[in-house]
Parts: structure tokens; sequence; C-alpha cells
């Protein structure tokens, strides 16, 4: 803890008194309240003032893709595909969609760590359209899957990566990713407002997505599994994103 | 305004219960427009429950208030842009600075960008914060927090203000200070409710006040009413010798003829007495007779000896406070 100099934070009591009551009498009455797009774009803008004031919380969505790319390509490019560039080819997309769906269990655990303090209560006592901070929340979060999704194109280029698409391709399979990544935030947003520590939402939520990703066509053909795995990793959705992110 | 009425709160029969626990059980409470009204309560009694409820952050079970005039369930819309709620638990985001949550809250009322820095600045000014303004929140004294609660839920000035206990665990400084911008407020003609556990803060700042235990009113009146039914006060003696307190006991019964209580520390004793003349007397009479004494006082009638003489127990800090503090956040807010 700094400590606070309050000497030069409370200056005489009359001179403050009259600032108290010029600010009282001076105050702005906006004709409404913010409208809806507004206050959750005004709440996307307190995430990224979060992310200003603690850059730390970036690092999920840089430094964890650049270790997925390579600790995959690497690991099993010779062994599934001979080699690692033609492996490349295959696994990148799949890093794509697996780092960036990662990194939406966060939003569940940011919601629930703000839901222990008494901020909401203010924000739930203004007279601003409801769901305002949740979806600023996820808005803002939006942005960070932008973040990871780039980190992973550039370094997949770096490495060899050659997209058959081209960069309208590369574009539109960012946009997909990062536009499903802001569908499945809503689950673990829910997750975030039912359970009771920022821990549990933590668990349930890599409890939920490690399975979804892993059994999935991320990192292997799904025809060389066994028939009931195929089944299961043909109707994941993940799988699907995949796929469409490929080509 | 079309649905003006001569109260700022008007509540009949109240009622919210969490699980077993009726947390408010029937509150009827008729506050003025224009003044500061005190609610007084030991933790648990309810106070916190009754406020949530008015700032429509909680449904009520049972019973029906109007804040303003306009129903807090029907037009809980409305009721939420005529007023302003500052919590027990700091309402403000620790992760930003003070100009940033000033600037959000602007913002979020329908401020422009540039309204917002202004009217952020100017309150920073007014709340003594300016050379705290690019600070985080996280790393403000309990006193500047509590400011910086009360310069956010002034953004645009309130017609009614909820205030839950602001000067809970503040240093005496600091509590003088929030007093005064309570004071301020008040004269500028905000409508106050004050929540409190201290019957010295209600005494201070309120014009009537509602002593509320076990979620239920049981006395309300002016401060000066409120202490003349309990009695104006008490003398406390600490002895140096607590082997000399029976006879100290005995004298200061005989001296003052009122029945004298021992407190839980065994060189401690009290009485209730009104009059300095007579607690003089006695003190004198307890040092004559060699009894003697580490230190007294003549002392204005604490909450506990409200309840005492309200209620026939000393008030408590029930397990239900926590349950009151931190409410299932699954609760569903008035559409």
């Amino acid at each position: 803890m700094s400590s606070p100099s309050t000497s030069s934070a409370t200056p005489a009591p009359g001179t403050e008194e009259a600032a108290l009551r010029r600010a009282l009498a001076s105050t702005p009455r906006p004709p409404r309240a913010g409208r809806a797009l507004s206050t959750a774009v005004t709440f996307g803008w307190r995430g990224m003032l979060k992310v200003k004031h603690v850059p730390e919380q970036l690092l999920d969505v840089t430094i964890t893709p650049v270790m997925f790319v390579l600790m995959f390509t690497f690991l099993f490019g010779g062994a599934i595909s001979g080699s690692t560039q033609e492996y490349l080819q295959f696994i990148l997309p799949g890093v794509l969609v697996m780092s960036v769906l990662f990194t939406t269990v966060y939003s569940g655990v940011a919601l629930n760590t703000d839901l222990t303090k008494g901020v909401v209560d203010h924000f739930r006592s203004l007279p601003i359209w409801h769901p305002a901070p949740l979806v600023g929340a996820l808005l803002g979060d939006s942005a960070r899957y932008l973040v990871a999704g780039t980190v992973i194109i550039v370094l997949g280029v770096a490495l060899g990566f050659r997209p058959g698409a081209g960069v309208p391709g590369v574009l539109a399979a960012l946009a997909l990713v990062v536009a499903f990544a802001f569908a499945l935030s809503w689950v673990f947003t829910t997750l975030g407002l039912l359970l009771r520590t920022p821990n549990a939402v933590m668990s349930a939520g890599f409890m939920s997505i490690f399975p979804l990703t892993f059994l999935s066509n991320v990192f292997v053909d799904p025809r060389t599994l066994p028939s009931a795995l195929e089944a299961f990793v043909e109707v994941n959705p993940i799988s699907h994103v995949v796929t469409a992110s490929r080509n | 305004m079309a649905a003006d009425g001569a109260l700022a709160i008007e509540t009949t029969g109240l009622t919210k219960a969490f699980g077993a626990t009726r947390a408010v059980d029937g509150v009827d409470l008729a506050v003025p427009r224009g003044s500061v009204y005190g609610v007084l309560g030991p933790n648990g009694a309810g106070k916190t429950t009754t406020i949530r409820m008015l700032a429509t952050l909680l449904r009520p079970d049972g019973g029906s208030a109007r804040v303003l005039g306009h129903d807090i369930v029907d037009e809980a819309d409305t009721v939420r842009g005529l007023v302003s709620l500052t919590g027990q638990l700091a309402s403000v985001d620790e992760d930003l600075t003070g100009r940033e949550n000033l600037m959000l809250l602007g913002r979020l009322l329908g401020l422009g960008r540039r309204g917002a820095r202004i009217r952020a600045d100017e309150l920073l000014e007014a709340f003594g914060l300016t050379d705290a303004a690019g600070r985080l929140v996280k790393n403000y004294s309990g006193g500047m927090r509590r400011r910086l609660d009360l310069a956010a839920s002034i953004v645009v000035t309130p017609r009614l203000m909820f205030l839950d206990e602001p000067t809970t665990g503040l240093d005496p400084r600091s509590r003088n200070h929030v007093w005064d911008i309570i004071r301020t407020l008040a004269a500028e003609g905000t409508t106050i409710l004050l929540c409190t556990q201290y019957l010295d803060e209600a005494d201070q700042l309120a014009e009537g006040i509602a002593v509320i235990d076990r979620g239920r009113v049981i006395a309300e009146g002016t401060p000066g009413q409120l202490k003349a039914s309990v009695g104006s006060g008490a003398l406390h003696v600490r002895l140096l010798d607590g082997a000399q307190r029976p006879e100290a006991e005995r004298l200061l019964a005989r001296e003052l003829g009122t029945p004298v209580r021992l407190e839980p520390d065994p060189s401690a004793l009290s009485a209730p007495c009104a009059d300095g003349d007579k607690a003089a007397e006695a003190i004198g009479e307890l040092s004559r007779a060699g009894v003697r004494i580490a230190d007294f006082s003549l002392g204005r009638p604490s909450l506990d000896e409200v309840f005492l003489a309200l209620t026939g127990r000393p008030a408590e800090g029930t397990s239900d406070a926590q349950q009151e503090q931190r409410p299932a956040i699954t609760e569903e807010e008035p559409a």
C-alpha cells in the first residue's frame, strides 16, 4: 500500500465547501441517460482502461497463443504430418480457434470478480439499459480476442504458414473466430453470474473448454479416430468453426 | 414531476426474506422531503436490505414503497433516474483512477466526453481529490475512497441520496470531513436517507430517526425525543482495583438511586444518570470511601443503551449481517 498524502488531498474546509456548493449548483442535467449502444460502448471503454492500467492482463492473449503455436507445431508436426512445415498448414487455423476460445473463459472470471465488489450495485442503480455492463464487457473482450488472433496469424506467417485463400480469406477467418468467441463468451458470462467465486468459474470454464477443443479436428484428421469419437468430433461446433476457418 | 407528494419516501409493511431469515419484516417509514433522515440499528437489523429495496436493487416480498411519489416496483426506472446509492461496499471501481470513475459515470448518465471530463474535474476539486485524480482508487485511503463514493453519487445531482453507513471504518478526521459534505448536500436541498449504527452520527446529522431492529421499526422521532425516551445518559466508572467493585456498586446505587450495571470489564460499572451535579457528588462519595478510581465519564446514551432501553436486550450483530451485505447475485431487479 502506498500511503496517500492526506495533507495535500484535503485543502481547507472553507474553500472546499464553496467548491462543493458550486459543483452542486452547476450540475448538468442531461436530458436522458445514455442510449443502449453508447452505454455499452462506455462499458467497453472501462474494460480498455483496465488493460491500460495493468497491461499484464494481455499476457493470456499474447504469450499464451505464441506458446500454443510453437508447442503444438514442433511437438506433433513430425509425428502427425511428417514435417512441421506441412503440419503448420493444418494446425494453424485450429490453434487460432483454440487460443481465442480459451480466452473467453476469462470473460466469465472477470465478470464474477466484478460482482464481488460494490461497483456493480452502483451500475445497477443507474437509469441505464440493464444489459449494458455485460454487453460492454464482452465488446471489450472481443478486442482481446482480436489481439490473440492477430498474434497467431502473424507468428504463423513468420513460421511459414501460407494461407490458401490469401489475405481476404485470413481476415474472414479472423472475423468468424472473433464472432464465434463473442457468442461463446455468453456461456461463460452466464457461469460467471451463477457461480459463487471467480475460481469456480475458472475451473468450470476450463473443464468444459478442454474436451471441446481437444476432441475436435484442431489437431488431427477425425477420420483416424474410433467411430464413436469421430461422431462426437463431427457434431462439435468447434470442429465446424475450425473447418470454416481452414477454408 | 407530476406525482409529487409531501413525502420523499413512504413505505407500508415493506418485507423481504432471505430463506428463513426475515431481514425486513414490515417496515413503515415516512420521510419528509428536504431532510436528513436517519435509520439507526445494529448490524443485521435490516438497514441495508431496506435501502437496497428502495434503490430498486431488490424486489420486496411484500408491502409497498413510493420514492418521490413513484412506486419502486412499477416505476423502477423513474426511481433510478431520481436517486443515487452509496453502498457499504465502496461503490467505485478500484482498478480505475478517481477521474476515470467519475468520467465513466458521467458518460453513462448521458454527458458527452468533454462534459463528463469537466464535471469530473469539478467534483474532484469539490471533494479535495484533485491531487489524487490520476491515481488508481485501490491506492486511496479509506477517507478518500468515501469522498470519491460521495462524488460519484452526485455526478448528476440526485433528488434523493441513500447513504449506507458512510463513515463506518473511517478515522475521526475523515469522518468529520464526510459529515461536513453530508451537511452541505442537505443544505443544498437533497433529501438524504442515512443508515448508520452510530447514534452519534444520526444525532449530528439527522432531523428524524427511525430505530430498526430485527427488520422492524421499534422507535421513531427526533434525536432529542429518542434520547429523552432512553434517559439522557450514564455515569461510567472504572476502578483501579476490581476488588472494590461491590462497595462501589453499593455507594453508586445509594447516591444515584438508579440500578447499577456491572460491565463485562471486572473493574467497570455504570449507572443511568442525567445530572452532572449528582454524578460529581457520587464520584466524591466514592473517593471519600477510599474507592480508588482509574477514570470516569458522564456519557450520552450509546446505541447500545438505546437498544437496551427499547428492547430490553443489548444490540447484537447477528450472523445474518453477512447475508445482508452480500445478497444473492441472482436476485432480479424489477424490469
